[in-house]
């Protein structure tokens, strides 16, 4: 388990972490949001023992980073900002660094660690290769093997996506999830998709403090389009149609742009069966119905902009 | 233990994975041997000691150590490496130590190579080998005095070319403090001499003339050992910010 209590850290007159706190259990993949210089990676760099915190407590699993850092340490693996890596290290030196200060392996259960974390991260092609020939995303790919390679319990990451192509994104976000289980999860992303498609919690922050904590689905559901209904028809009597939805008492809010019919549910309910239902009784040509999108982005503009 | 270890040989390896380590080794050789012979006037001499050699150690050792030693945090810091590494299942003392032994490994090899000089004397003449030998010794531990000097530095900052000059400065005074021209210079301005011994005392030459000539002393022994632990000290606190 991952724990931040009361956490801030001042830089000189700069509050750049503002009393956060927050637990990532087994099981959580928890996203950390919030936009530049909200103060994720100074979060990240205190949980994991690399800044004392100006106050409050950080724990892995039970163990305090800053009273027993050895016991702490030991239980997570760590993606820090850009991966930095070891530039004229080849991949197979710095898993193997790593592996020897992680732990007493014999030489055979070493070999066995790397070859399990290079075959996992696809880095099989480039493992004798030096990290300053590497693109970018080979490089994040090591980083994240380095942060594996032990298996650890809690795994934190800073922007383990940052960089990369979708295709390497979606990757990334796979081997994430497959990895999800067993483990506590924390990554910070300025990427909405990102935390739609992986986590199962979501944590907002601006200038240094936890906007909301809550579930992905309960984010949505601050979305004034939260389960609005769009339909297309091909008739055109509107304003007998608008009359009609209406009067339907789960609808708040009818916008009409065109041929396209937004219909906003009271409550965030979801309609669209109601909806299909009214349309088809009334005989309306129905040529499209469907959820209207929910941004997150909007949700997460609105949230950090005031 | 393992860990200092892994430090250690990825430091000291690293030496290696880059040019810089064999221009480093030739240009101290060719300064140090150089010096000995055009400067010192070795053969001339006709002195079968190593002193012409050991006395240009300390001006040898203050630019060219703090070039060995700029890297040493400061490129961690630069490139960011550092973040990764103190988030290892590591001490920062551990931390300090691997690179700092890898460091002062790396320049012992170098002296080393200077190996060549003793055989030659010994080759030409007959020499008393035990004060070369204890000048041998006193040329390591004040190597890794600069040393443990520019690892310091290295850690106050990400800049290479600010850690070099910082530790030229650091250990130029430290030089000065005990070399005769600058004592002498002292005492033509009236400074009091029990002040200019005492001052003197912390130089690095106080403290390596007499083992150049066969003298090893405890005290010189402690000078040494207690600088390369207290720079290593401040460097442990410079990484972990607690200052
Ligand atoms: N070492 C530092 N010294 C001074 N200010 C810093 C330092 N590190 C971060 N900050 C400031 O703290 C705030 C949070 O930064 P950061 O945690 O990096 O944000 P994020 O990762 O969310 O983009 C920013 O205003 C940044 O300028
Ligand atoms: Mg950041």
């Amino acid at each position: 388990m991952i724990e931040a209590e009361n956490l801030v850290k001042n830089f000189g007159s700069i509050c750049a972490v503002d009393n956060i706190s927050f637990q990532v259990k087994k099981g959580d993949i928890l996203g950390f949001l919030g936009p530049n210089g909200a103060g994720k990676s100074t979060t990240m760099k205190m949980l994991t023992g690399f800044l004392p915190p100006t106050s409050g407590t950080a724990r892995i699993g039970n163990n305090d980073i800053q009273k027993e850092p050895l016991a702490a340490k030991r239980l997570f693996g760590y993606l820090p900002e850009n991966g930095p890596l070891y530039q004229e290290m080849t991949v197979l030196e710095i898993l193997n660094f790593i592996a020897e200060m992680r732990d007493a392996y014999t030489t055979n259960k070493k070999n066995e660690v790397i070859e399990h974390v290079v075959e996992t991260c696809k880095l099989r092609d480039v493992r004798n290769q030096s990290i300053e020939t590497l693109s970018k995303g080979f490089r994040q790919r090591v980083s994240f093997a380095q942060a594996i390679l032990h298996d650890p319990p809690c795994l934190i990451m800073d922007e383990p996506t940052d960089g990369l192509d979708p295709n390497q994104k979606k990757q990334v976000r796979n081997l994430i999830a497959s990895m999800a289980e067993e483990k506590s999860i924390i990554l910070s992303t300025h990427i909405l998709e990102e935390v739609e498609s992986i986590c199962n919690r979501v944590i907002i922050i601006d200038k240094g403090k936890i906007l909301i904590d809550e579930k992905p689905e309960e984010m949505r559901q601050r979305h004034p389009h939260y389960n609005a209904v769009e339909i297309k028809l091909g008739n055109t009597k509107l304003a007998e149609i608008k009359e009609e939805i209406q009067s339907i008492p789960e609808v708040k809010e009818i916008q009409i742009n065109g041929d396209d019919i937004l219909i906003i549910p009271k409550g965030g309910k979801d309609i669209i069966n109601i909806i299909f239902d009214v349309t088809l009784k009334n005989n309306w040509s129905l040529a499209n119905i469907e959820k209207a999108p929910v941004l997150m982005d909007e949700i997460f503009g609105d949230l950090t902009q005031n | 233990m393992r860990t200092i270890n892994a430090i250690f040989k990825r430091e000291f390896f690293g030496y290696f994975r880059s040019p810089v380590a064999y221009v480093f080794l030739i240009v101290f050789l060719i300064a140090s041997v150089g010096l000995t012979w055009f400067v010192g006037q070795f053969f001339s001499a006709n002195d079968a000691s190593l002193n012409r050699f050991f006395i240009f150690m300390p001006w040898v050792f203050l630019f060219l150590i703090p070039a060995v030693g700029m890297r040493l945090w400061a490129e961690e810091k630069r490139s960011g490496t550092w973040e990764l590494l103190l988030t290892l299942p590591v001490t920062t003392i551990e931390a300090v130590l691997g690179k700092f032994l890898a460091g002062w490994t790396f320049i012992t090899l170098a002296i080393l190579l200077t190996l060549t000089m003793p055989i030659t004397v010994g080759y030409l003449g007959n020499p008393d080998w035990g004060p070369i030998l204890s000048g041998y010794l006193g040329t390591i531990l004040m190597a890794g005095a600069f040393l443990s000097i520019c690892s310091l530095t290295s850690a106050l900052t990400k800049n290479q070319v600010i850690s070099f000059v910082l530790s030229v400065i650091i250990c130029l005074i430290l030089v000065f403090l005990g070399w005769s021209v600058f004592n002498n210079l002292l005492t033509s301005i009236n400074i009091p001499v029990w002040l200019i011994d005492a001052l003197s005392n912390f130089s690095f030459i106080t403290h390596f003339d007499p083992m150049t000539k066969g003298l090893i002393t405890i005290a010189d022994l402690i000078f040494y050992l207690s600088l390369i632990i207290f720079s290593l000290l401040l460097n442990v606190l410079a990484l972990e910010r607690s200052f």
